[in-house]
Order: structure tokens, then C-alpha cells, then sequence
């Protein structure tokens, strides 16, 4: 079977196309890339005028819930989100009930994956059960799958173990992925320490909570010549700790989420526990600087941290609903709307950051649009308007604090191993 | 102005100066009221108000439920003790419960700041916020605004233009200090907040006030003296190293008091921890003002229920009218 995607923009961050240019796909592969490709009777075709056509974006942070809260989301209806969001390729988060620390619960990701639209690449605990107290097995985990560790939702608070896994994982050569916060400065916190947590009367968490925990980190990834990710960058001040770690020559990369790029703290006191997350929404000052970190290259990924939670549960006061926000179906939109439209990037800068850049972090062979290459493609209409609205959203979870707000980017296409896994019309 | 035109009284931000003088000029006549023989009228016959009470509290669910019983409505009040909390229904099906029943007004007190405002979204009933964490407490606020003019003399001409207020103690988790913060500055006060960096965090300064580390020079300057609770276990915290040298650095002493204006007033919102906050002489000084906060807010409570059940502004009332609202069945 051969598809045609015709009158499309590619863009390819990887080779940094940016250009009118057919694609013909034929069974799991891309074959071609050219000006024109004529078309013949047995090619299915895709008319992709006026869209941009991408390889298959890849979000290296989502949480599925499965094993364990199966009535929030699974790995097969988080799959069809993400497919619905453009995204062919995402790491799932380990702390699940149970958590994925062993072989088994690897492969059975990778079982519940096979049934579902996209490629999904498990992420699997630093430390075993999340205690962090010893760390995993990470050649047996890395032997049935795994692409990075992560004791993600929990930081890992021994200074001692986070050098052991750095030091570990170097002949791996795979990333220690880090939710960096110090538990002890958030001291039960539930949003950012400041002018607003103030007026609230909420307890805060200071930047410094992240901050500090990344300064350690790099630190030790200086010591251990380990390969550190920063997940979740949510203040200037750690960015300007991973810029200097940076050209220091420190092998530190990071991500961001769009909610970092898109908004303030001054969410809280309107959308309540929908704009309650960890690490927690800063100042304007911050996200300013997340907005320049990523223009500068020193963010390296955007990524979702799509984090389902039911109704129920955060229809609570502030306090007792839980943190995290569902972020798939809204990420294409805000990175078109924030960062290209309200911030001048180029489609290259912006999708660099779901393509190519987390493609060789987890170094997989995705995220490329070019010849020999698995047909992953994303083909987005980028003018295209609407208002988010809890009805148009295929995940189960509606947690969003983006409901009610005009957006531009529409997914047309999701194409992966060459199959439309998901069709705006 | 005609009444409050508002559902809820959730915090002080929300409320204009306007509506704050209401509520305070509004309170004048039912202290006047009860402090007479007449002790109750039948503003709120047939009307059902509930206390919801999330956290332990003496004087402010009493003080509600007598505004309540002197405004003649149907009370009924449900403790829950936070524990049952924990493992029991959540608190916004707990609301949908008595919602149910028809209650009119619930009054609620809870540890989770905000709790009243996630409620007053979701639910037709009136929310009047009884303390809801370190955010705000409106009642408390307006009780201690409406003493302060009622002390001064100030309650007709209003405002608080000018006068100099401290407020000491434990800033950081107060509720009561957030509230009267907003009320006093909303009124033209000039508020001095004092007391350890660790309980007056620099971002109070967004409110618009000074903060002073050292009492002992602030004291000679001001009008107003409001002493908080300090809570002892703040201390396990390390946000001060002891009580006492707490009391040493924040306490209002004998010594201390000396340097005072001669009219100062001093209030607290209660209940004292004495010989910590305050030193017991002080607490008798004809100054101390504590017992007829808790007077005035039964008063204050109980115009708050009147407005918000769209009670037109009693001071525009003459004599008759008053007399028929009195005796009205």
C-alpha cells in the first residue's frame, strides 16, 4: 500500500527542511520525498494544501495509568489520545500501581502497546518499587524495553543513590530523567510560593524546591559523567542552572510543558485545582523564561506530563485534589499559538522540540522525515481556529485548565508505520 | 446602595468599601437591638441556616448560630471532625446533601483555603465563609473593622483614614490577618505587620504594608494594636525557636504597653494565649477591647444574614419601618 501526501510544507527539524514537498509512503516506510510525485491509480493520496506535514511527534512524558487506575486511562485509550494529538511516539511514566521496576511489567506495556495506534516506549523506575532507597535492574529493564529511568512524581531525595544511578546507567548510555524537587522545602506546598499563594492563603513551593535539586543533579552528573534529563523545567532560575551546566560541557538535556510556556499562577485562584500541577505554575517572569529558554536551545523538549485524574477527584477543595493535568490534546495547539504565533519561532525551532530533539535523547529511530525512514507523519493545519471545549476532547479525563480557550493548530493526519491512525475529517 | 447584591461572603477582596460601611452601619442597629431587652427578630423566619464547621471552633460558630437564632431562623449545625473527613464522603457531596434539604445559608469553616469559593461555584445555596485555612475570614475582618470605628467614633463618617494599625504575631498562617489586612487598607488604615521573617514573609508587602521586625519600635506609633494567636506548634516548624523568646521579641508586656498612646486600642481575635501574646494586665487595661469584638460580631453576623437575604439598608429607615421589621411575622 502506497500513500501520497501531496501540496504539503514539510518540516523536518532533523535536516532543517522547511519546503514544499510531496511524500510517498509505502507500507511501514517513507520511500520517497520530492517536488512532485505523480500520482498513480494504486496510491491512496493525501491532499495536504495549506498544512505543515512532520514526522510523527513524540511525547517523552505521558502517564497512562495503567497498571492500576485502568478507570482513568489505559495504555490503548491514552494511545488513541495521543494519535488524536498528533503524537505517533510517547514514554510512559513508571509510577503506575504497581510501579514498572521489573522485566515483566515492561513487556506488558509493551503487550497493551501493541494493540493500540502508536509506538509507545516505557520509561522504567530509578529505584525499585519508587522508594528510592536501591536502584533498579536496569540492564534487564533496558533488555525488555525500557528507554530511560525515572522515579518520576517522586524526586529522588538521596544524594548517594542519584550518584549510584548516574554512575550505573553510563553504560547504558540512557538517560536518568529527574523530577527534581526538594521535598522538604515544598513542605506540603499545592502551588508556587508567592504573591498569589500569599493572597490565597495557600502554601506555596518555593522555585527553589526545583531549583535546588537540579543544581545537585547537574553537579552530580559532573561528577559521574552520567546523562541527566531534567523533566518538567518550570522556573528561569533552572534554566539558567542547565544553561551553565550546559556550557560547562555537563551532559544535561530538559523538557518543558506547554502549561509552563502558556500560563501563570495566576490560573489557581480561577481554574482552581485544573491549574493545580507539580512542579506548579510560576510567575510571568518564568514563563517568559521558559519561552527564551526554549528559543535559546537550553530546553531541549516540550512535553506533555499528560496526567489524567478523574472528576471526582479534583472536584475537591484545592488542598486534597491531586496534581497533574491532561496535556496531549492540547500540546500542538499551544506550541502553534504561544510560541509561533505569539512568540515569532519558526515551525523548525518549536517542533524540533517533539521530533528530532527527544528522538536522540531516548535515542530511537523516530522523529525524521526523510528516505528509509518508519512512516511516522503528523500533518497539522496550522490556521485553523477553534475553542477548546470539554466535548471535543477524546480523553476520558477532561483536567484542563486550556477548556474555554481559543487555539490555533488542528491535527488533519496522524500517520504511523505508514497506517492513518487517526483523520480530522 | 441597596442591600448586598452578592450570593456569597467569601473573603474580603471581593467586597467594595461601600459594602463594608453597609455591613458595619447595618450592625450598629442590631447591636442596639440586642443589647436591649429584644433580643431577637423574625428577619429570617422560614429561612434555614446551617453551620458547617470542618475545623474545631468555639466563639465564631456560637457567635453565628445566636446571629441566626436573633434573626428567628431554623438552625442546625453539623460538626464533622476532620478525621471523619478523611475516610467519609467528599466535602462537595457532603454540600449537595444539605443543598438537598433546602438549607439557605451555610456557614462553613475549613482547613483547605479557597474550600468556600470551590463550593459557592458549584451550589445555589449562600456561602458565608467562616475561615477557610490561611486565606480569609470576612467575618472577622468586619468585626474588627466595625470596633475599631465604633471605638474611635468613626462608625458615621467611616473609614479608617490615617489610623495606624499593627498587627503582630503570625502573619504567614492567618487567616485573620489576610482579611484584615484588606479591609483596614480598603478603609485608608496604614497597617504595620511585626513579627519574626519567618511568620511576615516579604510577599506581604504586595497588600501595601510596612513590615517592622522590631515592636518595640512600632508600638509608640500606633492607634491600633491587634495581637494574633500564636499557635504552638509552629514551633515544631523552627519558625521560632521557643515561646519563650517569642514572647520576649512580640509579646505585649506590662513594659512594653507604657510606651503605648494613651488611647490605643488593643484587640485580639481570640481565644489568648496569655502571658504570651498579651501579658494579663494588659488584658484588663480599659484599652483591651477583646470582649466587645466578640459582642460586635454576633451584631456584624447578624447583618451580613440580613443583607444577604436582601435586606434594605437600615440607617435609610425611619422608626416605623425599623419597628415593623422588628415585629413582622
Amino acid at each position: 500500500m502506497k500513500i501520497a501526501i501531496k501540496n504539503g510544507r514539510v518540516i523536518d527539524p532533523a535536516s532543517k527542511t522547511d519546503k514544499a514537498l510531496d511524500v510517498l509512503i509505502e507500507d511501514d516506510r517513507i520511500v520517497e520525498i520530492a517536488r512532485k510525485i505523480p500520482v498513480r491509480d494504486d496510491f491512496g493520496v493525501i491532499n495536504a494544501a495549506g498544512c505543515l506535514v512532520m514526522p510523527g511527534l513524540i511525547d517523552m512524558h505521558v502517564h497512562f495509568r495503567e497498571p492500576g487506575r485502568e478507570d482513568i486511562e489505559t495504555i490503548y485509550g491514552g494511545s488513541k489520545v495521543a494519535a488524536k494529538s498528533g503524537f505517533t511516539s510517547v514514554c510512559t511514566m513508571p509510577n503506575t500501581d504497581p510501579v514498572i521496576d521489573n522485566q515483566a511489567l515492561v513487556r506488558f506495556i509493551k503487550l497493551e502497546a501493541e494493540k493500540g495506534p502508536i509506538h509507545v516506549f516505557p520509561v522504567a523506575t530509578i529505584t525499585k518499587g519508587l522508594r528510592g532507597e536501591e536502584i533498579s535492574e536496569m540492564g534487564e529493564l533496558i533488555n525488555a524495553g525500557a528507554v530511560g529511568f525515572s522515579d518520576d512524581g517522586m524526586p529522588v531525595m538521596s544524594s548517594i543513590l542519584m550518584r549510584r544511578a548516574l554512575e550505573y546507567s553510563r553504560m547504558f548510555d540512557v538517560p536518568i530523567i529527574t523530577h527534581s524537587e526538594d521535598l522538604e522545602l515544598s513542605d506540603d506546598g499545592i502551588m508556587n510560593e508567592g504573591k498569589n499563594s500569599t493572597l490565597l492563603g495557600l502554601k506555596g513551593i518555593p522555585r527553589e524546591s526545583e531549583e535546588v535539586m537540579i543544581a545537585r543533579d547537574v553537579i552530580l552528573t559532573r561528577l559521574t559523567g552520567g546523562r541527566l534529563h531534567v523533566a518538567h523545567v518550570s522556573s528561569g532560575g533552572s534554566v539558567e542552572i542547565i544553561r551553565r551546566a550546559k556550557s560547562d560541557g555537563i551532559q544535561v538535556t530538559c523538557e518543558t510543558a506547554p502549561h509552563y510556556f502558556s500560563l501563570t499562577d495566576d490560573a489557581v485562584s480561577e481554574n482552581l485545582s485544573m491549574a493545580k500541577m507539580k512542579p506548579p505554575l510560576r510567575t510571568e517572569e518564568d514563563r517568559t523564561a521558559i519561552i527564551d529558554g526554549l528559543r535559546r536551545g537550553i530546553i531541549d523538549v516540550i512535553a506533555t506530563d499528560h496526567a489524567p485524574h478523574s472528576t471526582n477527584e479534583k472536584m475537591q477543595e484545592l488542598e486534597s485534589a491531586p496534581f497533574g493535568i491532561v496535556g496531549l490534546e492540547s500540546a500542538v495547539p499551544l506550541i502553534i499559538t504561544v510560541l509561533v504565533r505569539e512568540n515569532g519561532f519558526s515551525y523548525l525551532d518549536a517542533f524540533e522540540k517533539v521530533t528530532v530533539n527527544p528522538a536522540r535523547i531516548l535515542k530511537i529511530d523516530r522523529g525524521e522525515l526523510s528516505v528509509g525512514k518508519v512512516a511516522d507523519l503528523t500533518i497539522i493545519n496550522p490556521e485553523e481556529k477553534f475553542i477548546v471545549t470539554a466535548e471535543s476532547m477524546l480523553s476520558k479525563c477532561k483536567n484542563s485548565p486550556f477548556i474555554g480557550r481559543e487555539l490555533y493548530g488542528s491535527i488533519e493526519y496522524t500517520i504511523c508505520n505508514g497506517n492513518i491512525v487517526y483523520s480530522g475529517k | 446602595m441597596n442591600s448586598l447584591k452578592r450570593k456569597d461572603l467569601l473573603d474580603i477582596q471581593s467586597l467594595s468599601v461601600e459594602e463594608i460601611l453597609l455591613i458595619c452601619r447595618s450592625a450598629k442597629y442590631f447591636k442596639d437591638i440586642f443589647t436591649r431587652s429584644v433580643k431577637s427578630v423574625p428577619i429570617l423566619r422560614g429561612k434555614t441556616v446551617c453551620t458547617l464547621f470542618y475545623e474545631p471552633s468555639t466563639r465564631t460558630r456560637i457567635s453565628f448560630e445566636l446571629a441566626a437564632k436573633r434573626l428567628s431562623a431554623d438552625l442546625i449545625n453539623f460538626t464533622v471532625a476532620t478525621s471523619s473527613v478523611v475516610k467519609g464522603e467528599s466535602l462537595i457531596d457532603t454540600v449537595h446533601t444539605l443543598e438537598a434539604m433546602k438549607v439557605d445559608y451555610i456557614v462553613m469553616r475549613h482547613a483547605a483555603s479557597m474550600a468556600p469559593h470551590f463550593l459557592s461555584r458549584n451550589i445555589n445555596a449562600s456561602i458565608i465563609n467562616a475561615g477557610d485555612g490561611f486565606h480569609a475570614h470576612p467575618t472577622q475582618a468586619l468585626l474588627d473593622t466595625y470596633s475599631i470605628m465604633e471605638k474611635r467614633g468613626t462608625l458615621e463618617e467611616g473609614g479608617l483614614e490615617g489610623v495606624r494599625i499593627g498587627i503582630i504575631g503570625d502573619i504567614k498562617h492567618s487567616r485573620v490577618a489576610r482579611s484584615d489586612i484588606e479591609a483596614f487598607k480598603k478603609l485608608g488604615a496604614r497597617v504595620t505587620l511585626c513579627g519574626p521573617p519567618t511568620l511576615v514573609p516579604d510577599d506581604f508587602e504586595l497588600y501595601g504594608v510596612d513590615i517592622s521586625y522590631n515592636l518595640d519600635e512600632l508600638l509608640p506609633e500606633l492607634d491600633v494594636i491587634n495581637l494574633l494567636r500564636i499557635q504552638k506548634e509552629r514551633q515544631k516548624g523552627s519558625l521560632f525557636p521557643s515561646l519563650r523568646e517569642y514572647h520576649r521579641q512580640f509579646a505585649l508586656t506590662v513594659e512594653r504597653f507604657r510606651s503605648c498612646k494613651n488611647e490605643v486600642i488593643v484587640m485580639h481575635p481570640g481565644p489568648v494565649n496569655r502571658g504570651i501574646e498579651i501579658d494579663d494586665a494588659v488584658m484588663e487595661s480599659s484599652n483591651t477591647i477583646i470582649n466587645e469584638q466578640v459582642t460586635n460580631g454576633v451584631a456584624v453576623r447578624m447583618a451580613i444574614f440580613y443583607l444577604l437575604a436582601g435586606g434594605a439598608p437600615l440607617e435609610e429607615m425611619n422608626a416605623e419601618q425599623r419597628g415593623t421589621l422588628e415585629n413582622s411575622n
